[in-house]
């Protein structure tokens, strides 16, 4: 194929980066804006991030926010990866079509049905059982580690996938243990899929707002709770400042894990020629 | 099965049975039930008095569903804006996903990554920003003015437009990336075959590249409506009152209403709508995952 298409394509790509990235790009610029009107532009100023630093109730929730998508993230993991290892490597077994199933359908599943699904097992559960007593960091954690996991195991499943099985084949012949096996060869060899999988946990639960809402409980508000709720009375300057931040923390932190993770890749496909 | 192997599967088929299983069963039992002023606010299905059990099953709900125009306008309206969402996703992503697929390996994986990179930031605050574009004193309409194009602002917030925006905005990563996949995985030797015998590159696209990617269109356009039917966010803050999705009922009803049977009666049925959508996402998927 000529030229033709390619110009198309790079047409294309450049009207699609403008169409994803302006918005981003606009909301950056008016957290800078003096006035408090967010789109007429008044002159420069920083002072949107220091009313942010000030504003106890976005810190808190904030810092809510970050504690339960870093133990969600984490638990994920562990499930995610285990799951991954039953779908790749464990071949046909009972219930295995409905145990693929409940990893398949999160991905897709509206929030709101997550959330008033889990809200009423929550409910039912203290009913019956008394716990959880209440609904509050724990409900949400649970609720996002279920979902979460779902994504975690689509990125570990698809790096072991690609893994070499062989490795894992030699080491089993020469009489190392299975749970051996996953620590020494295993896991050394997929743990950039583990960290990228962590990282998407992680941004999952910070990101959410409807299942949360749905099952947390007084003294319980997450970040996006506040911002939803602020967002709501109106456009506001702080809020654009606080996005500001997050495409910071963001970019920098994917960023950062692409690279490492492509150093990890180009490193992986050397090794051969160490022998 | 080993001892081992029993363990390492019931870790996650417990976590996920008890968390995502038999929710929905619960769900669908308080369908069932009837909205009461009490904590947790519905009756009980089962009750033992006098040595006399007492099934309470009430259809009520669903007929509800059914006799108020509502909540059949709603479901009708859900689907009908996320398919037509959906289809503009697949003609943006298309092009993007084929010039990413057929770039040099280097620049492929930046390139992809950009695509990607949004999706990393906060979803509420991307929806957010269209709110100051689209608004009456937003940005498009302040430069068209500014331009004398217009001299009264266009209404584009809170209009069936400004969801179609927000759903594509949002949704366009998960449709190129099975897209990028599935065009990455197709047989280049085909695509010079043809080449070779003379077809043109339109017709070479038409007849062998486009049939080879339904698998992939399958998927993203899986992974756009099914979320997209049940989305909350974005006809909240983008959608007016005329513009009616089921996701906003459900919340409505639960939240505002406080009626959790009907909330229920309402995610039963959007479910068995989205069962069929779920299966064909799942048959895809579950190739993907396993192969």
């Amino acid at each position: 194929m000529g030229n033709k298409v390619s110009s198309f394509g790079k047409v294309f790509l450049t009207l699609g980066f403008i169409f994803l990235y302006l918005p981003i790009l606009i909301l950056i610029v008016f957290s800078f804006n003096e006035s408090k009107l967010v789109t007429v532009w008044a002159g420069f100023s920083t002072k949107w991030y220091g009313e942010l630093l000030q504003d106890s109730q976005m810190l808190g929730a904030a810092w809510m926010s970050f504690k339960i998508a870093f133990l969600a993230a984490s638990a994920a993991v562990v499930l995610g990866t285990m799951a991954s290892i039953i779908m790749v490597r464990m071949g046909q077994f009972k219930g295995k079509v409905a145990f693929t199933s409940m990893i398949t359908a999160p991905l897709v599943m509206p929030e709101v049905i997550t959330g008033l699904s889990l809200l009423l097992l929550f409910v039912a559960m203290a009913q019956t059982l008394g716990w959880p007593a209440g609904r509050g960091m724990l409900t949400i954690w649970i609720a996002h580690v279920t979902f979460c996991t779902a994504f975690v195991a689509v990125v570990v499943s698809s790096r072991l996938r690609e893994m070499d099985a062989s490795l894992e084949e030699a080491a089993r012949d020469l009489g190392a243990p299975p749970w051996k096996v996953f620590f020494l060869i295993t896991l050394p060899i997929i743990a950039p899929a583990l960290m990228s999988g962590w990282l998407l946990a992680f941004t999952l639960s910070l990101d959410d707002l409807v299942i949360a809402s749905f099952v947390s409980g007084p003294g319980s508000t997450t970040l996006p709770m506040v911002v939803y709720s602020s967002v709501r009375l109106g456009l506001s300057p702080k809020i654009n400042a606080l996005a500001t931040i997050i495409v910071l923390l963001a970019s920098t932190g994917v960023l950062m894990a692409w690279w490492l993770a492509r150093r990890a890749e180009t490193q992986s496909v050397k090794l051969p020629t160490h022998h | 099965m080993s001892w081992g192997q029993r363990s390492v599967i019931s870790v996650p088929y417990l976590w996920l049975t008890l968390f995502f299983l038999v929710p929905f069963v619960i769900v669908f039992k308080i369908s069932f039930s009837e909205m009461a002023y009490a904590i947790p606010p519905y009756t009980e299905l089962l009750s033992w008095a006098d040595q006399q059990l007492t099934v309470n099953l009430n259809i009520g709900n669903y007929f509800y569903l059914f006799t108020d125009d509502l909540y059949v306008r709603a479901y009708l309206s859900s689907i009908r804006i996320a398919a037509i969402a959906t289809v503009i996703c697949l003609i943006v992503a298309y092009p993007i996903a084929y010039t990413i697929a057929r770039a040099r390996p280097a620049t492929r994986n930046a390139l992809l990554m950009l695509v990607i990179l949004p999706s990393w930031t906060s979803f509420l605050i991307r929806i957010y920003a269209w709110v100051g574009i689209l608004k009456n004193n937003g940005l498009i309409n302040n430069l068209l003015m500014w331009l004398g194009i217009i001299d009264q602002p266009i209404a584009m917030l809170n209009t069936e437009f400004a969801v179609y925006i927000g759903i594509v905005y949002a949704y366009l990563p998960f449709m190129v990336l099975p897209l990028y996949t599935n065009l990455m995985k197709l047989d280049k030797s085909l695509l010079e075959a043809a080449a070779d015998l003379g077809a043109a590159p339109w017709k070479v696209f038409m007849t062998i590249t486009l049939p080879l990617s339904k698998a992939g269109m399958i998927a993203g356009s899986m992974l756009v409506f099914i979320p997209a039917v049940g989305e909350f966010v974005i006809p909240d803050m983008l959608g007016g009152a005329e513009t009616l999705m089921i996701g906003k009922v459900l919340w409505q009803e639960f939240f505002n209403n406080r009626d959790w049977p009907v909330a229920s009666a309402v995610a039963i049925v959007m479910l068995l709508l989205l069962l069929l959508p779920i299966t064909l996402f799942h048959r895809y998927q579950a190739r993907e995952l396993e192969s």
